[in-house]
């Protein structure tokens, strides 16, 4: 039909066309573009869809444009693959749904109802196959009644193994949306975080108005409307404000608002969540209508809106009657025709047909016929409608069926008398009433109220904290309403923050009552008639789940996935509710709704991620000898944040143990240096430092000597081991403690936790210097010697004057500030020193210059874990949740002459059994195999089974030194098992490999290497 | 980067140059800012008042309010927590910031160097407010000269000083992170401007 | 959410780090008779209220302060913000 009437309205020029001076470039081949309207006639712009060109203009949408090219078919429905074209003029449509570019900018599952167009759009139509006018999947429609309500669950039962394999591919192949290119994204998005006084939600009537008296007030306010157009309805509607047309008062508010330095205006932005206490989620498109994003700029921002007040002004959205294959291209809401025409100066055909119940819907036959398109008929159910001028009127009638191949070509009607009347249109404007946009009233729980009067749900009193609502969104359809609504509502929300605001005098503007007469469905007809078109829920779904019992809202929802596509149902879950509360014998309000959720719109993962992508996903801490292993060529590991080296890798070696085994064998050998300042440093000073940490720690901390260092160990108030290190004293009030990398964030937040509500009185200051001071390990023999060659001659760190476990301040290099600790971890003669970390970096460099007569060697954290595990000492494998310090071989270090965090719950009976597990060592009988991190131990005899369990081995590694592999773990008893051979198994592999037990001290038993 | 190498070993900004890093934008600069010496103080209990009077005579001005910071000559000094600030003052000239403080304070304060815990980028231009609204939750555009904030950017913990409001702060973040406050920065001045 | 600092005043809630049940406070004495029958009861039995529920978040992302915040756990409404240590000393945890 689209290409028969080609020049209705050609001779109807109206002022703003002729203006634009391009009467001949407008029409072109846009046969169904009108005059007027609030585009940009002067400028065409080129886009494609299915790779076909079309010309547009600035101002249009996708669908707009689309339609005035008299393209009607847009999609295929989600499951039966049924022609679609666009029913809404807006977000809230459920159809039209395209593929906006290509590549990695590819965005599927767009509504062309408010993709922006610009000059060089490229879409697609998804979900069909080849194309969108011979699409084999069409097949589906078919078999429908295999794919009812419901059809998930009853059809896919058996066999299990079937539905991954072969059921859900299938499925999803068939019924699916758009389509990804599995190319990374190349735009940037990014986020950020307002605050205001008064946020307002919509820029229609109601949200300018009141926008407009909060600005003058002095207010800060945020505007947010997702459309790139302020003014909402006024921008579809023909009546004016004032003397002005409505577009025209519209541009003079905004020009107001930007005046005003205190209101931020957010065309293009999507409130698409409320949240507690006044915080909104907000996203905005800032590049979604050009080709791509300059350089460096985001695609979308996600704000984070944090509000004192906000009023919702999102208007309404008009809601569709079923009928039976009302879901032909062509078939369309009224307002959303109204608009296309008003708005975008398109009608989707030259004639056009009106099915209203509503008085509503005939504003849309009096502005088509104003702008010369033909209406070949009114249809209104009720019985008592207005008279319409220019087209023929149907009082009482009904739209009970509709013809046309991929779309509209006839409206079949049963009129009041009972005859049918085959209307021609390729345009069908339904209107069965509007929904008040509540959604965001529902974000915390919220239950809108039924108002008769305009048969629909409102927002009732269980708003989000600090919302109000005004306007359409609240029942008040009127223009003059919503502007009264704006403004009052603007200065009730800012009088509560103590602004005083004041409503001018309002100007005039249409104030119609709201006539309707509820009417949902067709009954008659034994065809589809479609209420959700996104996901294909037809009203025999809504049938067949209340006679399979499926009554309340919330399991008709999920038994026929009415509403749960991505537009979560606005333009259909009012007929469900309506038909499902007809069916029980309820009355609407009983039923009762289903609850909405954020986002209001889809949202793009993108925007979630915002700047935080790739290698910036989370901040990287970098140690102070970063740069330095990098020239090293030393392979990295993240821990936690902390990026460590993890082994230096030398010419040659071509497996990472080659690299392992030397560091660890040069470091025994000789000497070894490891940054080790990822260890979490808390400083604690104060009159009762000594007496906080005796808190904190299992074994005493209040005779340690100044000068001195002491290994502590930490429990849960639960009595479990959770994390160890050391604590150095500098003075009578000052320790520094270290904790494990991994714990350095938690062991804080406790000791925070233990001095200002478990001992709120004792004199303790805790600030973390982590970062403040680079520290390296030097273990080796030779460690003392290079240290010699560092630390300045005046400081004597001979063994008699410097001995095990001391520590204190030195200079090294000739005056820099350093601080050392004579520990061990390795087991070896060690040192730790730190420096400044301004100076770390010249200080690894430093160290290995004065190590280069002994092969000093760099190691890192995997021959820090070889060498630890050599010595038997606890990491985090051990120190795993589970175990006590009894498991851990230090049941003695827990003081009972003191209390401290899980002391007393140590104590308890289950954690002190006569076979409880203890730390022990393990070597292969056969030297050749490997012993296993994660294998279970059982008895050199009998089967292998939970009952026999005899414990299990938490680290495993290569020892150089012994030449096997070893692992430490727990074993029941343990301590007193040394020489039993065993089996460590590991069923998932089929493994088991004899094990012989012994001390987890496998280097150097007796600590005199240390102490030497 | 200064008179205080005056020893073997040659100091790194943190983000691991010798020279301080700065980078330009139209209408905004971000600095980093390497010449100032940090040390913490934490009023022992019972001497929260005897801590702010030795404070105020060594500093040559009150302590700050909480959520503020204020400058005395060269020394600036904001508020962290309960009884507890960080003290700033010229890296070249004290050095030792900790032990001078520590000594003007005594057995009333605890004292702790915090020299090296700490990057710091100094933003400034009209462009401020712009940039910032994408970095944190602050509000900034309420805020006012003497405001110091701890928020978080990026995920990472930072303290915010308000020079001048709109014009010019300060961002004192994490040493060991600074590569990637200073990306956060940047990439938020590249989006924003 | 927002929580109303003490000090700071509103502060977003991502800011802070929740613990649980303001009653961690009221740590036994280890000395007492009943002493592990005490630390049982203080670790592991909570009462779970749908509505007023005081309980402790640290503000890890600010200044360090533990706050005992009373929240109403079914609208999200809070009641009343404190100072943990000032709720410390007040239920008698002074030496």
């Amino acid at each position: 039909m689209t290409d028969t009437v080609m020049n209705a309205g050609m001779n109807a020029g109206t002022v703003a066309f002729q203006a634009d001076g391009s009467t001949g470039a407008r029409k072109g081949v846009q046969v169904n573009r009108l005059d007027g309207g609030l585009i940009k006639g002067s400028k065409a712009l080129n886009f494609t869809f299915d790779g076909k060109r079309y010309k547009g203009f600035e101002g249009d949408t996708l669908a707009s444009a689309l339609l005035a090219n008299g393209v009607r078919l847009m999609g295929r429905s989600f499951k039966y693959h049924r022609p679609r074209g666009p029913l809404t003029s807006g977000s809230e449509e459920p159809n039209a749904l395209v593929e906006l570019r290509s590549g990695g900018r590819q965005e599927p599952n767009t509504r062309a109802t408010v993709a922006e167009l610009y000059d060089g759009l490229e879409a697609n139509s998804q979900n069909r196959w080849p194309s969108l006018q011979h699409d084999f999947m069409a097949i589906n429609d078919r078999f429908s009644n295999f794919l009812t309500a419901g059809f998930y669950y009853k059809t896919f039962m058996w066999p299990a193994a079937f539905w991954e394999k072969l059921y859900e591919p299938i499925i999803r192949k068939a019924a699916g949306l758009g389509s990804i290119s599995f190319e990374d994204d190349p735009d940037a998005y990014d986020k950020g975080f307002l605050h205001c006084d008064l946020l307002v939600i919509g820029a229609g009537p109601t949200g300018l108005m009141a926008a407009l008296t909060a600005g003058r007030a002095g207010a800060q306010v945020i505007i947010a409307d997702e459309d790139f157009l302020l003014g909402g309805r006024l921008n579809a509607e023909t009546f004016g404000i004032g003397d002005l047309t409505g577009a025209a008062w519209v541009e003079q508010a905004q020009a107001e608002l930007a005046s005003m330095p205190n209101v931020r205006v957010m065309p293009r932005t999507s409130i698409i969540g409320a949240y507690d206490h006044g915080i909104y989620g907000a996203v905005e498109r800032t590049a979604d209508h050009v080709l791509a994003p300059e350089a460096g700029k985001p695609r979308q921002i996600l704000w984070r809106i944090y509000s004192k007040r906000a009023m919702l002004a999102a208007g309404a959205t008009e809601r569709p009657i079923a009928f039976e294959n009302n879901d032909r291209p062509g078939v369309m809401l009224a307002g959303a025709v109204r608009a296309y025409a008003n708005r975008w100066a398109v009608t989707p055909d030259q004639t056009v047909a009106v099915f209203t119940n509503n008085d509503d819907g005939h504003r849309t036959a009096a502005d088509l016929i104003a702008k010369g398109v033909k209406v070949t008929a009114v249809i209104d159910t009720r019985a008592e409608a207005p008279k319409v001028e220019g087209a023929e009127l149907f009082a009482g009638a009904q739209v009970i069926d509709t013809k046309g191949r991929l779309g509209l070509e006839v409206a079949r009607l049963r009129l009041a008398n009972g005859a049918t009347r085959d209307v021609p249109c390729g345009a069908l404007a339904v209107s069965g009433g509007w929904n008040p946009n509540v959604h965001l009233t529902c974000h915390q729980r919220g239950r809108p109220a039924w108002r008769e009067d305009i048969a629909a749900f409102v927002p009732a009193g269980d708003l989000p904290q600090n919302m109000s609502v005004a306007g359409a969104a609240n029942g008040d359809f009127s223009t003059a309403a919503a502007l009264r609504a704006g403004a009052e509502g603007a200065v009730a929300a800012l009088s509560e923050l103590g602004i005083e605001a004041k409503a001018d005098a309002l100007p005039e503007a249409e104030d119609a009552p709201i006539n309707v007469t509820p009417f949902w469905y067709v009954k008659e007809g034994k065809g589809r008639a479609w209420l959700d078109q996104q996901n294909d829920v037809t009203v025999k779904d809504v049938k067949l789940a209340h006679q399979e019992n499926f009554r309340s809202v919330e399991h008709l929802k999920r038994y026929t996935t009415l509403g749960m596509a991505t537009d979560q149902g606005k333009t259909s879950n009012m007929g469900g509710l309506a038909i499902m509360a007809e069916l029980a014998g309820k009355q609407i309000p009983e039923v009762g709704t289903t609850m909405f959720r954020p986002p209001y719109t889809p949202v793009s993962f993108g925007v979630m991620a915002g700047r935080s992508v790739g290698e910036e996903f989370r901040p990287t801490r970098k140690t102070p000898s970063h740069k330095w292993a990098e020239e090293q060529g030393a392979e990295f590991v993240e821990v936690g944040q902390w990026l460590r080296a993890q082994w230096f890798p030398k010419k040659g070696e071509t497996h990472w143990r080659q690299s392992v085994d030397r560091e660890v064998l040069q470091t025994r050998n000789s000497v070894g240096i490891c940054d080790v300042t990822t260890l979490g440093k808390i400083d604690v000073q104060g009159k009762d430092a000594a007496a906080f940490l005796n808190k904190m720690y299992a074994n005493a901390f209040a005779k340690l000597p100044v000068g001195k260092v002491r290994y502590g160990l930490m429990l849960r108030e639960d009595g479990i081991a959770y994390d160890d290190g050391t604590a150095a004293r500098f003075a009578e009030d000052h320790f520094v403690v270290t904790t494990t990398t991994a714990n350095a964030v938690l062991v804080y937040r406790n000791m925070e936790f233990a001095r200002q509500c478990l001992f709120p009185d004792m004199d303790v200051q805790l600030i973390s210097t982590t970062e403040a001071w680079a520290q390296f390990a030097v273990a080796g023999p030779n460690a003392r010697k290079l240290l010699q060659k560092v630390v300045d001659p005046e400081f004597d760190i001979s063994n008699e004057a410097f001995p095990f476990m001391a520590c204190g301040e030195v200079t090294v290099a000739g005056g820099c500030r350093a601080r050392l600790f004579r520990i061990s971890f390795s087991g070896e003669l060690a040192y730790e020193i730190a420096v400044p970390t301004r100076y770390g970096d010249a200080m690894i460099r430093k160290l290995m210059e004065a190590g280069e007569e002994f092969d000093a060697v760099p190691y890192g954290t995997e021959a820090l874990g070889v060498m630890r595990i050599e010595k038997g000492h606890a990491a985090g494998n051990e120190l795993n949740g589970t175990t006590s310090a009894l498991n851990l071989g230090m049941g003695r270090m827990v003081s009972k002459k003191k209390d401290c965090i899980g002391n007393t719950l140590s104590e308890r009976e289950g954690m002190n059994q006569e076979n409880a597990l203890k730390l022990v060592g393990f070597k292969p009988v056969n030297a050749a195999e490997p012993v296993q991190a994660g294998a279970h131990l059982m008895n050199a005899d009998g089967e292998v089974s939970a009952a026999t369990d005899q414990g299990y081995i938490t680290s495993a590694a290569y020892s150089p030194v012994l030449g096997c592999s070893i692992g430490i773990g727990f074993l029941k008893s343990g301590d007193s098992r040394k020489g039993e051979v065993i089996r460590a198994v590991n069923p998932l592999e089929g493994k088991e490999v004899q094990v012989e037990v012994v001390s987890a001290h496998f280097v150097d038993p007796e600590g005199e290497r240390l102490r030497g | 980067m200064g008179k205080f190498d005056n020893h073997g070993l040659k100091a790194v900004s943190p983000l691991g140059g010798f020279e301080p890093q700065v980078d330009a934008f139209t209408g905004l600069l971000i600095r980093e800012v390497t010449d100032r010496a940090l040390a913490s103080l934490g009023a022992r209990q019972g001497s929260e008042d005897a801590v702010k009077s030795a404070a105020a005579s060594y500093l040559g001005g009150a302590l700050p309010e909480p959520a503020s910071w204020n400058a005395n000559g060269e020394f600036a000094a904001w508020w962290m927590g309960p009884d507890l600030w960080m003290i700033s003052a010229p890296h070249d000239s004290h050095e030792l910031l900790a032990g001078e403080l520590k000594e003007a304070v005594g057995e009333a304060g605890s004292v702790v160097e915090q020299t090296d815990g700490w990057c710091r980028f100094d933003m400034e231009g009209s462009r401020c407010f712009d940039v910032l609204e994408r970095l944190c939750n602050a509000n900034i555009r309420a805020g006012k000269p003497g405001d110091a904030t701890r928020t978080s950017m990026e995920h990472l913990g930072v303290f915010l000083l308000c020079h001048e409001a709109g014009q010019k702060y300060s961002i004192v973040g994490p040493r060991s992170s600074a590569g990637s406050l200073h990306h956060a920065l940047v990439a938020a001045a590249q989006s924003a401007i | 959410m927002i929580i109303n600092h003490p000090i700071l005043g509103p502060r977003d809630s991502q800011e802070f780090t929740y613990l649980g049940d303001a009653t961690l406070i009221d740590r036994p004495d280890w000395e007492a008779d009943d002493a592990a029958g005490q630390f049982h009861d203080y670790l592991y039995l909570r009462d779970n209220p749908a509505g007023e529920h005081r309980e402790l978040w640290f503000h890890e992302q600010g200044d360090r302060s533990w706050l005992v915040v009373t929240r109403n756990t079914v609208t999200h409404e809070i009641l009343n913000v404190e100072l943990a240590r000032d709720v410390a000393r007040a239920r008698g945890r002074s030496k």
